[in-house]
Order: C-alpha cells, then sequence, then structure tokens
C-alpha cells in the first residue's frame, strides 16, 4: 500500500510536535522514522495509524484520503513499544482478537480463526506457545505475539513504534535480523519508530531522518550517512566535530591550512563551518599540511579506539576515532602531538548570527558540499 | 574447591543478630504486646466462649429462626448492597478518572463522606430520606415502595456505607491503566463497546472484587447506620449485629457469643473464597 | 473525498476535522455516552451521598436556630461533647505511638511472618464493631473473666470510661499503621542506613531522617484515626451503658435523643459531627494535596 503524506501539522498545546511534514512512502518499503526524543517521529506514526489526528494536512492510503476512517476502519497494523498485549487473554487469543471483534458478517467462523492463528504464530516462530499467557513469555516473545497479532487483520500498512526499545542489546539485534527477513518474506509496507541510528540504517530500505517536528532527511541508508544533508544529520548520524574556516575562492582556511572547497562547487566567500566526522579525521606525516592536536586521552570502546585531542590553533576539543587494529593506535599516547589531517568533510556556509558555531545547534547552516580527500586510500 | 572449604573455619554468625537499623526489639515488642493486649487476646476470648458452648450449644444458640433470619439478613443485604456498589462505584471511578466535569475535584473528596461521617449520623439522616414523609420516601411510597423500616432500608444503609471502599479500589486501577491497550483494540478494530468488554473490564477485575470484598465485609458488620432505618423488626429487619446487642442487654452472653462466632466464622470463610477467587483471576 | 493518486500535491485543502475528531476520537466515547454516563454519576452521588449530608442541617435547623443552640448547649450533649474529645485524646495517640512503632518493625527490618502480622494488624477492620464491644464485655463484664476479681476491687471497665477508651483503641487500631507501612516499605532503608553510616544514633535516626519523610502519611493516618475514633458508634454503644451525662458519647446522645422523638435536638448534636467530618475531608484533601505523588502510590483504603 502506497502511502502519501502531505503537509501534516500537529501541535499538543504551545509545542509543535509536526510542522508541515510531507512523506511519499512504496508500497512494500521498509522504512524507518529516526529522530531524538520529541523530533515528531511517534507523532506521525500515530497520526498514520489514527491513534492523532492532525491539525491540518493529509494522509493518502493508495491514493484515497484516511481522515474519515476511523483508527478501527483504517486496517493498519500497530506494535506498541511496550507490546501492548492484552494480559488476560492467552497468547492465542491475543492473536485472534482482531478476528473475533469483526462484524458478524466479515467474521471467519472458529476453525478459519483458528487456522489462521496458528499459521501466524508459526510465521513468527512461536508454535506451541499459543496457550501461554503474555506474563509467561520474554520480551522477545512478546514482541513477536504483538507483530502476529498486527498481522492478523492483514493490514495494510504495518506500523511499530520503537519495536526493539524495551528489549536488551542482544536480542534486540537477532530481533532485528529477523524482522528483516520476515519483512522480504512477507512483502508489507512497514514503517518503523527508533532512535537508534544503528537500527535504522540496519533494518531499513530508506531512512527518514526527523528533527523538531520536520524532516531533515530522506534517504537510503548510503544516502543519509555518506551525504548528509544537514548538519543535524551529520551530527545526528554518527556524531562530528566542527571546524570554523573561511573559505576564499577555491580553497577554505581551516586552522591555517588550506584546503579544497569540494568540486562542483561554485566560488564561495565568508564564514564557513567544516564538518568532518570523528573517524575521518586521520593522522597524517608531519610533512604534509594539516594541524596540530595534543592527545589527551585515549579510550577503546570494543572495535574503535577513541581520542580526545586539543587542536592548539582552535583552542579546542575534537574527538577522533581509529579502528582498533590500525597501526596508528600502539603509536599514540596520552600527551603526544600529532598532526591530524581531513580525510573527508562537509562544508556548511555559516550564516548570521556569528558565534553559533558548537556542534549540535546549528541553525542557520547551508550545505554548500563535501569533499573527500584526493588520493584518500580506502 | 578444597581451599574454599579449608578457609574461614569459624562459622559466620546467625542472620538474626545482624541487623543494620536499629530498634527491632523496641518496636517489635512494642507492637506485639499492643498488638495481643488490644486484639488478639480479647479476640480469642470470643472462640474460647463460644468453644465452651460445645457444638450441641452452639447449635443450639443459632439455630433459632430469629437468629437465622437475621444472619440472612445481614448477609444477603451486605451481598446486594455490594454488587449495587461494584456497579455504582464503578461507573463513578471510571466517569471520575475518564471525563473532565465542573465540581469533579470536590465531588471527588465527597466520596470519602462515608468514611469520614460517623454511622450513626448517617443512619438518622438516611432515615429521614427514606420515611414515608421523607425528600425520597414521599415519591417512592406511592409506588409502592417502603424503604424505610424494611429489609430494603437495610441495602440502601449498606449502599452508603460501602460505596468508597470500591471506587478507591478501582480508581487507581483505572488511573494506571495503560492507554495502549485500548489503542491496540481500537487499531484491531475492536468497537468502543468491545474494547470496555473485552479489555478493560477483565483487566479492573481483581480490584473491582476487592472492592466488592471490602465493601460486603464492612456490611456485614455495619450497625450505626443500619439500626435507625432498618426499623428492627425480629424475623424481618432486624440485623445479626443488633441480636448481638439485643442478647447482651438480656445477659444472654452465651447466645450472645454464638452469633458472632458464627458472624466471624462465615466472614472468614466468604473472604477466603474471594481470595481464592482472586488468587486463580490473577494466576491467568 | 475520492482523490486520483497525485505524487505533487501541492497545496492539500483544509481537513473538515472537527467532526471527524470526534467519530475518530480513538479511547473515549461518543459524547452522548459521555454525558449520560457523567449526568447518572452526577445524580447518583448527589442523591446518594450529598443529599443526606443536607438533610442532616436542614433538620437540625427545622424549629430554628434558638432550638439548635439549645439542643448543643444542654449539659447532657456537653459532657458527651466532652467525654467524645477525652476519648479521642486517649486512643489516638496510643495508636499513633503503636502504628509508628509496628510500621518501623514491619518497614525497616526481615522477618518471618511479616506478612502474617500485617493482616493481623488489619484485624480490626474485618471485626464488626458490635462485636468488637462484645469481646470486652466478655473480659470484663460482670460475667466475664475478669469481672469477679474487679467487682472485689471495685474498678469498673464495662458502662465506664476505660471500657469506651478499650472498644475506640480497637476499632481505630489499624489507622496509623496502615498508613504508614506502604509508604515507609516505598521509601526503604536507604536514608536510614546513610543516618546510621554518618554516627547518628537510632533515636536521632527516627527523629531527624524517617519522621520528616513520613510526617504527611502519619499526620493522615492521625486524621482517619481521629474521625473514626470521634464517630464511633456500634462498638462503643455496647461498652458504654447509655448513662447520661456520665457514659455517653456524641453519637451515642444522637441515639437517645432520636429514640426519644426529639429529632431536631438530635440531628443538631449530629450536624457537629457532620461537621467534623466535612473538616476531616477537608484536611484530607489538604493532605494529599501535600503529600502529592508520596501518597498518592499508596492512597487505599
Amino acid at each position: 500500500m502506497q502511502i502519501q503524506i502531505r503537509g501534516i501539522q500537529k501541535t499538543f498545546g504551545s509545542f509543535q510536535a509536526l510542522g508541515g511534514v510531507d512523506l511519499d512512502i512504496e508500497s512494500g518499503e521498509l522504512i524507518a522514522l529516526l529522530g531524538p526524543s520529541g523530533s515528531g517521529k511517534t507523532t506521525l506514526l500515530r497520526t498514520i495509524a489514527g491513534l492523532e489526528f492532525a491539525d491540518s494536512g493529509r494522509i493518502l492510503f493508495g491514493g484515497e484520503d484516511a481522515a474519515p476512517l476511523p483508527v478501527r476502519e483504517r486496517r493498519v497494523g500497530f506494535v506498541f513499544q511496550h507490546y501492548a498485549l492484552f494480559k488476560h487473554m492467552t497468547v492465542f487469543e491475543n492473536v485472534a482478537f482482531g478476528l473475533r471483534v469483526r462484524e458478524r458478517k466479515d467474521r471467519p467462523d472458529n476453525d478459519k480463526i483458528k487456522a489462521k492463528v496458528l499459521e501466524l504464530l508459526d510465521l513468527v516462530q512461536l508454535s506451541g506457545l499459543d496457550k501461554r499467557y503474555p506474563s509467561q513469555l520474554s520480551g522477545g516473545q512478546k514482541q513477536r505475539v504483538a507483530l502476529a497479532r498486527a498481522l492478523a487483520i492483514e493490514p495494510r500498512v504495518l506500523l511499530l513504534d520503537e519495536p526493539f526499545g524495551a528489549l536488551d542489546a542482544k536480542v534486540r539485534k537477532d530481533l532485528r535480523r529477523w524482522l528483516r527477513s520476515l519483512h522480504d518474506k512477507t512483502g508489507y509496507t512497514t514503517i518503523f519508530v527508533t532512535h537508534d541510528q544503528e537500527e535504522a540504517l540496519e533494518l531499513a530500505d530508506r531512512v527518514v531522518v526527523m528533527n523538531k517536528g520536520r524532516i531533515e532527511q530522506v534517504g537510503s541508508t548510503d544516502e543519509v550517512y555518506e551525504h548528509p544533508a544537514t548538519p543535524f544529520v551529520f551530527d545526528f548520524l554518527g556524531g562530528v566535530n566542527v571546524l570554523p574556516g573561511t573559505a576564499r575562492g577555491q580553497n577554505i582556511d581551516v586552522l591555517g591550512v588550506d584546503v579544497p572547497l569540494p568540486c562542483g562547487i561554485h566560488e564561495h566567500t565568508g564564514p564557513v563551518d567544516v564538518y568532518v566526522r570523528p573517524g575521518d579525521l586521520r593522522v597524517g606525516d608531519p610533512a604534509q599540511p594539516g594541524f596540530e592536536a595534543e592527545i589527551i586521552s585515549v579510550q577503546r570502546t570494543g572495535p574503535i579506539v577513541r581520542w580526545d585531542v586539543h587542536a592548539k590553533a582552535l583552542d579546542q576539543r575534537l574527538e577522533v576515532e581509529i579502528p582498533h587494529l590500525h597501526h596508528d593506535v600502539s603509536r599514540h599516547a596520552p600527551g603526544q602531538i600529532v598532526r591530524l589531517r581531513l580525510n573527508q568533510y562537509s562544508v556548511f556556509a555559516r550564516i548570521p548570527p556569528p558565534g553559533a558555531k558548537s556542534g549540535s545547534t546549528l541553525p542557520d547552516t547551508k550545505l554548500i558540499g563535501r569533499e573527500r580527500e584526493r588520493g584518500r586510500l580506502g | 574447591m578444597t581451599s574454599l572449604t579449608l578457609s574461614d573455619p569459624r562459622p559466620s554468625p546467625p542472620l538474626k543478630t545482624r541487623r543494620v537499623m536499629p530498634g527491632f526489639g523496641l518496636t517489635m515488642g512494642i507492637t506485639l504486646v499492643y498488638l495481643s493486649l488490644i486484639v488478639l487476646i480479647p479476640l480469642a476470648g470470643v472462640f474460647f466462649k463460644a468453644s465452651g458452648l460445645g457444638w450441641d450449644g452452639f447449635w443450639h444458640a443459632i439455630s433459632t429462626p430469629r437468629v437465622f433470619n437475621a444472619l440472612k439478613l445481614s448477609f444477603g443485604a451486605a451481598f446486594f448492597a455490594a454488587v449495587f456498589n461494584a456497579v455504582f462505584g464503578l461507573l463513578v471511578a471510571w466517569v471520575f478518572v475518564r471525563y473532565e466535569f465542573f465540581g469533579k475535584r470536590v465531588l471527588d473528596a465527597a466520596i470519602d463522606l462515608p468514611f469520614a461521617l460517623p454511622t450513626a449520623v448517617a443512619g438518622i439522616a438516611l432515615t429521614a430520606l427514606y420515611s414515608g414523609n421523607g425528600w425520597i420516601g414521599q415519591f417512592l411510597e406511592p409506588l409502592g415502595i417502603k424503604v424505610a423500616f424494611t429489609p430494603i432500608g437495610v441495602v440502601v444503609a449498606l449502599m452508603f456505607i460501602g460505596l468508597p471502599f470500591v471506587v478507591r479500589t478501582v480508581q487507581p486501577v483505572l488511573e494506571e491503566a495503560e492507554k495502549e491497550l485500548e489503542e491496540a483494540a481500537a487499531v484491531l478494530g475492536a468497537t468502543r463497546f468491545q474494547t470496555a468488554v473485552r479489555v478493560i473490564l477483565p483487566t479492573i477485575a481483581p480490584s473491582l472484587l476487592t472492592g466488592f470484598a471490602l465493601a460486603f465485609a464492612r456490611g456485614v458488620g455495619e450497625y450505626g447506620s443500619v439500626i435507625f432505618i432498618a426499623g428492627n423488626l425480629p424475623m424481618v429487619s432486624e440485623i445479626a449485629p443488633l441480636l448481638i446487642i439485643i442478647k447482651l442487654e438480656e445477659f444472654d452472653y452465651r447466645g450472645a457469643t454464638a452469633v458472632a462466632a458464627a458472624m466471624l466464622i462465615i466472614s472468614f470463610v466468604m473472604l477466603l473464597a474471594i481470595n481464592l477467587l482472586q488468587g486463580w483471576s490473577r494466576k491467568k | 473525498m475520492t482523490q486520483p493518486v497525485d505524487h505533487s500535491l501541492q497545496d492539500p485543502p483544509k481537513l473538515p476535522f472537527e467532526p471527524l475528531i470526534q467519530r475518530n476520537a480513538v479511547i473515549t466515547e461518543q459524547p452522548w455516552v459521555r454525558w449520560l454516563l457523567i449526568a447518572t454519576a452526577l445524580i447518583f452521588l448527589a442523591g446518594f451521598l450529598l443529599l443526606p449530608l443536607v438533610a442532616v442541617f436542614v433538620e437540625a435547623l427545622r424549629n430554628g436556630l434558638g432550638t439548635y443552640v439549645e439542643a448543643v448547649k444542654d449539659p447532657d450533649a456537653l459532657s458527651a461533647i466532652k467525654l467524645t474529645l477525652v476519648v479521642a485524646a486517649i486512643a489516638v495517640p496510643l495508636n499513633m505511638l503503636f502504628g509508628v512503632a509496628a510500621a518501623w518493625a514491619v518497614t525497616k527490618h526481615q522477618f518471618r511472618g511479616k506478612q502474617f502480622l500485617i493482616t493481623l494488624i488489619d484485624l480490626p477492620f474485618s471485626v464488626s464493631p458490635v462485636v468488637s464491644g462484645l469481646i470486652y464485655v466478655l473480659i470484663f463484664g460482670a460475667q466475664g473473666y475478669l469481672g469477679p476479681w474487679m467487682s472485689d476491687h471495685d474498678f469498673k471497665v464495662i458502662f465506664a470510661i476505660p471500657g469506651i477508651v478499650l472498644a475506640t483503641i480497637f476499632v481505630t487500631f489499624p489507622f496509623v499503621a496502615r498508613e504508614l507501612i506502604p509508604l515507609m516499605q516505598e521509601q526503604g532503608t536507604d536514608d536510614e542506613q546513610a543516618a546510621l553510616s554518618l554516627g547518628a544514633s537510632g533515636w536521632q535516626t527516627f527523629t531527624r531522617v524517617t519522621l520528616p519523610n513520613i510526617k504527611w502519611g502519619l499526620l493522615y493516618g492521625v486524621l482517619l484515626c481521629n474521625a473514626r475514633a470521634m464517630g464511633e458508634f456500634g462498638a462503643v454503644s455496647v461498652v458504654s451503658g447509655h448513662i447520661r451525662g456520665m457514659t455517653n458519647t456524641m453519637p451515642l446522645h444522637v441515639e437517645i435523643l432520636y429514640n426519644e422523638y426529639n429529632f431536631a435536638a438530635a440531628f443538631a448534636v449530629a450536624s457537629l459531627l457532620a461537621l467534623l467530618a466535612l473538616l476531616t475531608l477537608v484536611l484530607k484533601s489538604y493532605l494529599e494535596w501535600r503529600l502529592g505523588d508520596e501518597l498518592s502510590a499508596t492512597r487505599k483504603h
């Protein structure tokens, strides 16, 4: 089912939860709504389901306006963050609920309901647990019951609100892969909400990054990670260092180093911010262009070694990430001076007011281009 | 493993003597002494006295038609009042939790009036309202409904007394009920009525049953609010607690004790049954 | 409202949302159901709770203010008021001390049979008030276990003030403990252990750490205990003997006047008790507000 969202606005009191959202979702797509809490992603999902009502704008299900449809006639499958299983019903009755509450003329007979429920429980790999009560299930099992229950009404679209939010890390990973394969098998149009970028990138066909009630960027996982459209997306997906610079013609002066302005971009003059991910700062040859920084601390977080460095020219702390097997790791220790170069970066023009420059609050910037260092190693 | 068994040959001191918090002996002592003197020993006296009657004496004392009818009235009226309160208490709790309307906070506080109002005051006020020329009674009388001085009056008084028990046990449960459950039902296509019956009601059923049990237990033993409105006609509108008092006034201590013991035993059995029912429904 | 599939819908028409929202409202009822339920509840509460309260005051003032004042100033009424205050002044502090001690023992320590002890503390709530009186008659009455000894020593409990106090203590026994136990259970022992580790004595820990934490809950319990103590009828009725001017509490005095068909006077005294109930409710609401969520989790009866 194709879904079109047009100009959806929603305020709660004085808080604007959604400020004009447009989005097209293709049939059979698996889409992630990604953003920090308060970004409006859950509100958008609930509005699509019919659990919230937009102040203005419209939602089309396969071209048909969904607004006059009450939630119980929309045929959406909704999986709640905390499962919302009916505790007084068995797994079987939970899954059968959507069929049992149909009007008599549409209601399948008991045998059909039974067959359908058992088939769904088989699909979510819970065969044999149909007589259990929700309190007797693990978190991951509850989540799958909730999914089977949502699928029982053969929904036109499947909506999942933070589907793995309440699970521990290991289960979350397994369930994520399982859900991806289930989606490939069943082909339901699926939208899920998450604040976990890793989850969004691993699971979704396309990612919708949201912030403050607006969509910042829509794109494939590669696009949003490799080509962030806004400073927010840059920061939210993977963290970022922001270096102030000045553009002069074809070059930018960053910390006294000239780096080329991204190719294909017109000349630009004036203050800019250069965005570089911690992993895109590399230790350079002392002879090559670069800037000097002192290593303050070294921290190992699993497969990545993280340096806290102090850039002298800027009097600013920067973060550097290096793969743990990289030869740089063993060569450097706190207190050492290293020469850093920019491996890959984006440049945003800084629009007044000046002074606003730190990583997360970047309202008045405009992407003017991005560049990879020439001759960079893979 | 062997090294473990070898080390630390001293037995660790028993847990009992190692308390971090002070004052256990003092407060526990006060609690047990006071509890025994005020509650346990005097209550045990009833059963001691009753057992002195022997089974035959006990049966003889309570098997008179008057005692039998009084017990039947006390338990029957308490049951009907509790059923009524379960229905209306649920309605009131629902309206308080789910809707906004003018004067809600004041009314919410007023729910506890039957707890705060002395029972004798409630009794004479209800009698004044429901007697033949009272504010409410004058409308019921022409319809052939006599409330005051009949068993119906007993039920009315017990309804007044029991209402807060139901409201105050159901209210917090309704407040904490996950709204996602109702949303889930709606998304799955249930009508509002189906949601109420199939999802909400089962969720609050245990608390409703608790409220019912509390109202019932209170109603069985209630005295002050009932005796004014009941009329106290032997065999018809005479409640068991009143019969105990009458027997005491006649210095029939054995008879009074027998009725009291019968009340305690029946109440105990019924509450046990309700507890079992609740445990069973909670297990689900 | 059927629209052809159009990907470039630039300027969508405004939703005619008002009636739709009413129809769509997910987890509330249709307006007419809502209003029907509210109206039923309001009528029920007005007729069932408020009307009796109003009736007390109307009946009390039926024969004018003069009769009212006279009924309240009657020496027997005054002595009933005095006795009621005296009984409450003895019973409430005793139960308060017990309640704090019991709550401390139960919530700050671990021991076997804890749940059983809590059940025993609650026991007086499930005993009929009349039986509560009866148990003391069986012990201290003329034919009671201690009756002969008492008459030898010229010491009266039944048909005297000590009996009234005892019966009142019994029926109000669990109130304070019942409010404090859930509250203190929730608060745990971390604060106290911190105080002890800083060198405070047990008593200092209690007065400086525990007491400030539970003061509103304690007041709440005392308030309910007091309301019941002043209003208790059944238990006191059994042990009092109804001697006018001697062993009559206010509720008993109401009964005597009522049975003498002196309705105006009965309702006049009753109106004082009703005022006490109203005051209790107001204070209770205030305390609930003060306690906020500290108590809301434990607001059960």
